[in-house]
């Protein structure tokens, strides 16, 4: 009996009117957790009941708690027939039980019902206590802190990272079981809510276990995601980084300094890793599944392995992005010091199963070399999970994706992989389960006990480039690859072009600013069942990547610019067709070469007007360049070449190649303005290659004053404001039939995307200049002719910049009906706030024609003076106790505040489902409340433990059905975050005086207004 | 006044009546404004965003009829300054719309006249429905609560105090109904009657005497009404009627220019407001105050050219003459009665 629950009904405001008689309500709550339910007195006759209850007492096992939700369902006393459900709120009791976190939940949430959407609030007390349970054998993991951030959080120190663990359960979706054919959807919602959260609290109860057995005490970097496989049943799961942390005093209680002023690098804790290290030495290249981006026909040689029946299964081809161009350098100095580390890196991680990391920030020294991306998909058809407590198919899937990722990190001479995710999408009975990650080396002293004192390392590459090294052996690469003498120490190789799907090292060189770069491609296939369908789409995803590999490339050269930052490329596969999406942010790094430019070769060079059309394609091409140096502010010192060597590699089949820098030598006629010796050439020979120059070229230009990236920080940036926003955005596109090719598709979606982001620069156009960061992007194909796009964008402002966060949504479409609907949220307050920032700045540029600074929400209010001065009476804000302000953002952190406290994450799932969809606005009237319903949800679950904002904030899922004919939908939706306490570093700290000033100038304009 | 919700980047755009039409028009209205020209906007993401625009007023419409959950709400997070700023732009109304339904029955039946309205006005149809429904409902709301009027919606309404007093003047009128539709009293604009239904909110309804009273500060004071039937001994007795007329006179002897009518027309006028004075108990009566005024004062002064100067100085001297009548015993209703037709005369003096 290791805990006690207790809960208190205080009282309800704004419920709904249940009886049409009296317009009022007879309301009383039912408080249940597990099986046990206590009922409040009936407060009759009131829409704003007090009921004072007493302290529900709940004793129960702490592996419940962590499980189980506790269950607050309102009530209408109904003396003659069953009493009416007003809605219920459902609480994770999780932050409790941790005793760093929250001690009390306390507030006002809001009464949710799936049908009708928010129907009042409710204010609850709850409390746990806790007895210590010292049993080894106990199945609760109480105490183990769960973040979603994806970095250390702030206020605390790794003292160890142990690694990757990940756990899944299964179930079957209630909605699908036979009991829903005769029960309310009301009753199957709730449900199908309820076994979530079961499931989500089973989910990280478990893996709270493995944590503890590991001897950590945290997960860093949580992601958990659920796969809805319709008749097959209803998966989730979790993975994450177990770490080891110490929290860290504030410098301003500086009865602690010494913990403070440790360095993070030189303090291990606990010992994780005690297993003995192997011996491993493979052929990077051995693995057959994996090829250079350069080359897909390679990688159609996988390992397909089709198995008949229901156990279906073939593993896609992959693509190893290390993003390297071609050419071999040879090197002299193969490092010994390389080996060393490499020794010690292994030992350290060789033995956990997977070195994984879910980690894209990390701490200073942690990472030593990056090999390049690698990704693994598999495509799988579902079959009924027969025994939900043994998940093994899907243990085995991603086991066997899982052993790829390690392999292809092997063949890049790295031993982990950071910034690791896992992803699925499902249509019908296929499934595509992907994972991708940055192959890289660590360093080991981070995973272990007592290897804290290889500072040579540190010496041996600076942290601005250091990272940038190769980490594979030159003499032995795993593909063909161009290296370099490192242009910032110049001591090491680096290859010419480097992608990861992690953030940019805060102690990264970089020149100029980055932007956001995206690829999309939609294929569309045959309709097909079963083994054929999979194979078919198996056959096709390895041409995808390659596309979107190729867009990247040529969109990054484009832009002048050499590596890719938080790449993430999505795949969704719908009845019809298949989407690629993929997201990064472009940056050059001051330590990689220089990119060469990109060069169009006509294949028949006889004819003039084509010879001429080329030439125009090429000026074009060059002026692009030219001027996105200017509009990145890129202007890299000019450096002497040393390009190490490079046989040319046969590629005459490749229609896309790079030149070498000995080809280049030869073709000293096509100097290019932009000057590099080894320049992209585009070949033109058949219309794809002129669709994919178009594209190019197409890519409409950011809008002047505003920045885009989807990494955390924009790199290049940083005199962030505090102004931060976050909006949301659905959009959902209806397409016609008879646009069904490659090409109609492609169209589409590109104009999708462009006009997403285009309507966002334009909301946000009084804000410049500002900056978009997170910029998340999701895509999905629902039905058979369904397309859904969801992203996420934080922006913040600053008294020269501005840059905000902010969530973007959907894009849907459908064939028949031709109207284009879309659905654009913004945070609603967030979005109200913005109108009237309009309205201020108005009167900002009326009064100081140049004030180019930017409000941002927390500002002073500008309302006329004169209205608050003719007051008669004391006029109170709108009713009572403010409610309390909570930020939400996708990024880990607020620009100028510290977040003093963690208050445990959040998690919730949330089902809603009209059947008057045309009533309730449409798609979009539907959505856009839906949305801001989650989110008031999500911010009074904050409140409640007392916290003032929520980072790392995603809706991981938002799954969205209708059915135009009966006036049906139904949403679905998953978000996640970090509730946190944060402080303005104002509050405490002396701002910079150069800050300073831009503040006070700001307010003062805002005095005057 | 036009009512403004949120402004585009250059222009304001004037949201209320933007949202009082469809959602074509709007785009339109805002292409011609040039939104295209800024930030590469095409005619998709501008129609995207305008409804955007439309939605999220629409959903925060249903809490700004009731101002005060706005506060406690959850569901949107909108700082406190920004709330009011919200509720005041959703409160506020054009005057013209206003005027013409001041002193009507805030009843279904003038809620179809709006058409009518609509087109007199040139106000969009929806963004009179929206006026009317706001004045409905905080008709509704402070009809039957006690204390002062303003304060009361303001306390409901989270006005400021200006927009306050003026849904005070229009639940006032809407309550006593007051004629306002003849065609004499077109000239008058809302801001006359509301500064008239101050005045009438001030000094002659129960709460303008006692503030502790916890009464209704909608309904005139029955009491005060009846007392001013008294005053018809200043017409009734001749010689107190003379010696009115002397003192006067002797004050007003080469000020005025219209000394001469003044003389002659002085009984027609003193009658004409103390008939007007004593009639008020009749409900019908007090409904034609302003009708009155104008026909019975106004007018035969605008037809001598008084200028308002001489007006302010003949009233002034005539409420004050009354008190240096030895026999006259009525000097607190006198002066009740007179600084609010006196105040009222000066408002409603101008062509």
């Amino acid at each position: 009996m290791p805990g006690k629950l207790k809960a208190k009904i205080v009282a309800g405001r704004h419920l709904p009117v249940m009886d049409r008689a009296s317009d009022l309500t007879d309301a009383f709550v039912e408080v249940k957790f597990g099986n046990t339910t206590f009922k409040t007195d009936v407060y009759p006759k009131s829409l704003n009941p007090q009921w004072n209850s007493e302290w529900f007492k709940f004793e129960v096992d702490d592996e419940d708690l962590q499980d189980e939700p506790l269950q607050i369902t309102v009530l209408d006393h109904d003396t003659y027939s069953a009493n009416d459900a007003i809605g219920k709120v459902y609480i994770d009791i999780d932050p409790l039980l941790s005793s760093e976190a929250a001690t009390v939940i306390s507030g006002w949430f809001p009464i949710y019902d799936t049908i009708h959407g928010i129907r009042g609030e409710i204010n609850v007390l709850v409390k746990v206590d806790l007895f210590n349970d010292l049993n080894r054998f106990r199945q609760s993991s109480c105490g183990v802190k769960f973040f979603c951030t994806t970095s250390i959080p702030r206020c605390y120190r790794a003292a160890l990272v142990h690694g990757f663990v990940e756990e899944l359960v299964v179930n079957e979706d209630p909605e699908y079981q036979w009991i829903d054919r005769i029960r309310t959807p009301r009753a199957s919602n709730e449900a199908r809510q309820r076994l979530i959260s079961l499931m989500s609290g089973e989910l990280q109860r478990k893996i709270g276990l493995k944590v503890l057995e590991m001897g950590g005490n945290a997960v860093v970097g949580y992601l958990q995601c659920f796969d809805l496989e319709g008749e097959s049943g209803l998966v989730v799961r979790a993975i994450g980084t177990a770490c080891t942390l110490d929290k860290l005093i504030p410098g301003t209680a500086s009865n602690t300094i010494t913990h403070t002023n440790t360095h993070p690098n030189t303090a291990p804790a606990s010992n994780a890793c005690n297993s003995p290290s192997k011996e491993i030495k493979e052929s990077p290249l051995a693995h057959g599944c994996r090829s250079s981006h350069n080359s897909p026909v390679h990688s159609a040689c996988s390992s397909q392995r089709l198995s008949h029946s229901q156990n279906f299964s073939v593993s896609v081809p992959t693509l190893v992005f290390t993003g390297m161009g071609s050419g071999i350098s040879v090197g002299k100095e193969a490092g010994p010091l390389k080996t060393l580390l490499r020794q010690q890196a292994q030992s350290a991680l060789e033995q956990r199963e997977f070195p994984f990391f879910t980690l894209t920030c990390f701490p200073p020294g942690f990472l030593v070399h990056i090999g390049g991306v690698v990704s693994a998909r598999s495509v799988k058809l579902l079959d009924r999970i027969h025994n939900p407590d043994e998940p093994e198919t899907r243990d085995a899937w991603w086991e066997e994706i899982r052993q790829e990722i390690k392999s292809h990190a092997k063949a890049l001479g790295c031993h982990a992989v950071v910034g690791y995710s896992e992803s699925t999408t499902i249509c019908e009975e296929v499934c595509i389960l992907s994972a991708s990650g940055t192959a890289a080396m660590l360093n080991p002293r981070f995973m272990r006990e007592g290897l804290c004192v290889y500072s040579r390392f540190d010496d041996a590459s600076p942290p601005s480039c250091g990272f940038c090294h190769i980490p594979y052996d030159e003499f032995n690469m795993p593909f063909p690859a161009q290296l370099t003498y490192c242009y910032h120490c110049r001591r090491q190789k680096v290859p010419d072009v480097l992608f990861t799907t992690i953030d940019l090292p805060a102690e990264a060189a970089v020149t100029g600013k980055g932007c956001l770069i995206q690829a999309r491609l939609c294929r569309t296939k045959k309709k097909a069942q079963g083994e054929v369908n999979a194979t078919a789409i198996s056959n096709l995803l390895p041409f995808m990547e390659y596309e979107l590999h190729t867009q990247l490339m040529n969109k990054l050269k484009l832009r002048c610019m050499n590596a890719l930052f938080g790449l993430r490329i999505q795949i969704s596969v719908g009845e019809n067709m298949l989407l690629g999406l993929a997201s990064a942010t472009g940056v050059y790094l001051s330590a990689l070469p220089a990119p060469g430019g990109i060069q169009i070769a006509g294949k028949t060079p006889s004819d003039l007007s084509y010879d001429q059309h080329i030439s125009t394609m090429q000026k074009r091409i060059n002026d692009t360049i030219v001027m996105n140096k200017e509009l990145y502010n890129i202007h890299p010192p000019e450096c002497i070449e040393e390009v190490v060597g490079s046989p040319i590699p046969d590629r005459q089949r490749s229609r896309l190649f790079r030149s070498t820098s000995e080809s280049s030598d030869e073709l000293s006629e096509l100097d290019l303005s932009h000057g590099k010796k080894d320049a992209f050439v585009l070949e033109i020979d058949d219309t794809d290659a002129v669709e994919d120059i178009q594209s190019l070229l197409t890519d409409a230009p950011i809008p002047a004053g505003f920045y885009s990236c989807n990494t955390e920080v924009m790199p290049g940036i940083y005199n962030w404001t505090s102004g931060l926003q976050m909006f949301t955005s659905v959009r959902v596109y209806r397409l016609n039939n008879a646009n069904l090719t490659n090409q109609g598709l492609n169209k589409i979606f590109t104009d999708l995307c462009e006009n997403l982001l285009k309507s966002l620069y334009f909301k946000l156009r009084s804000m410049i200049p500002c900056c978009l960061c997170h910029l998340n992007f999701t895509v999905a194909v629902p039905e058979e002719e369904l397309i859904q796009v969801r992203r996420h964008t934080p922006k913040n402002t600053s008294p020269i910049l501005s840059i905000f966060p902010r969530n973007i949504l959907l894009v849907h479409m459908r064939v028949y009906v031709s109207p284009v609907s879309s659905v654009d949220y913004g945070s609603f307050a967030d979005r109200c706030s913005t109108w009237l920032e309009l309205l201020r700045l108005k009167a900002h540029t009326i009064r100081r024609g140049s004030v180019k600074t930017i409000s941002s929400s927390e500002r002073c209010s500008p309302l006329p003076e004169v209205r608050s001065r003719s007051l008669r009476s004391t006029r109170s804000l709108p009713c009572g106790a403010p409610v309390t302000v909570v930020k939400m953002t996708p990024l880990s952190f607020l620009p100028r505040t510290r977040i003093v406290k963690y208050l445990g994450i959040i998690n919730m799932f949330f089902i809603r489902e009209t059947t008057s969809l045309r009533e309730e606005g449409g798609v979009s009237g539907f959505l856009h409340s839906f949305i801001a319903e989650v989110f008031a949800m999500v911010r009074a679950h904050v409140a409640a433990l007392g916290g003032n904002a929520v980072v790392s904030y995603s809706m991981k899922e938002c799954v969205f059905m209708e059915n135009p004919n009966k006036n049906q939908a139904q949403c679905l939706i998953n978000v996640s975050g970090d509730a946190v306490i944060f402080v303005r570093e104002s509050d405490q700290e002396a701002i910079p005086p150069l800050i300073t000033s831009g503040q006070t100038s700001t307010t003062g304009a805002d005095g005057t207004t | 006044m036009p009512c403004y919700w949120w402004r585009d980047h250059g222009t304001w755009c004037s949201v209320l009546p933007a949202f009082c039409q469809p959602v074509s028009d709007a785009v339109k209205v805002r292409m011609d404004e040039g939104a295209l020209l800024e930030c590469e906007a095409n005619p998709e993401v501008l129609t995207s965003d305008t409804m955007d625009q439309f939605r999220t007023f629409q959903m925060c419409e249903r809490l700004l009829h009731s101002p005060t959950k706005l506060g406690s709400q959850l569901l949107y997070q909108i700082p406190a300054q920004n709330q009011i700023i919200l509720i005041e732009r959703y409160y506020e109304f054009d005057s013209v719309f206003a005027r013409e339904v001041l002193g009507k029955k805030l009843s279904k039946g003038t809620k179809k006249d709006l058409d009518d309205i609509s087109c007199k006005t040139g106000i969009t149809l929806k963004s009179c429905r929206r006026q009317f429904d706001n004045f409905k409902r905080v008709f509704k709301v402070v009809e039957e609560l006690k204390g002062p009027l303003v304060e009361n919606i303001q306390r409901h309404f989270l006005l400021s105090d200006t927009l306050a007093r003026d849904y005070a003047a229009i639940v006032f009128f809407a309550n006593s109904r007051f004629e306002t539709g003849k065609r004499k009293l077109q000239y008058l604009s809302f801001q006359d009657f509301a500064f008239c239904a101050g005045q009438l909110i001030s000094y002659w309804t129960i709460g303008a005497m006692d503030s502790m009273m916890e009464d209704m500060d909608v309904d005139l004071e029955k009491e005060f009404l009846n007392e001013l039937k008294d005053l018809k001994v200043l017409v009734n007795d001749k010689d107190m009627m003379d010696q009115h007329k002397i003192l006067v006179c002797a004050a007003l002897r080469g000020k005025i220019k219209v000394y001469k009518l003044m003389e002659v027309n002085f009984k027609n006028l003193s009658r004409a407001l103390i008939n007007l004075a004593s009639k008020l108990t009749h409900t019908k009566d007090v409904r034609d105050l302003f009708i009155d005024l104008v026909e019975k004062f106004i007018e035969p002064c605008r037809y001598d050219r008084w200028t308002v100067a001489e007006i302010t100085l003949f009233l002034t001297h005539y409420t004050n003459a009354a008190h240096c009548l030895g026999t006259f015993r009525h000097q607190m209703i006198w002066d009740r009665y007179m600084g609010v037709i006196k105040s009222c005369i000066l408002q409603m003096y101008h062509e």
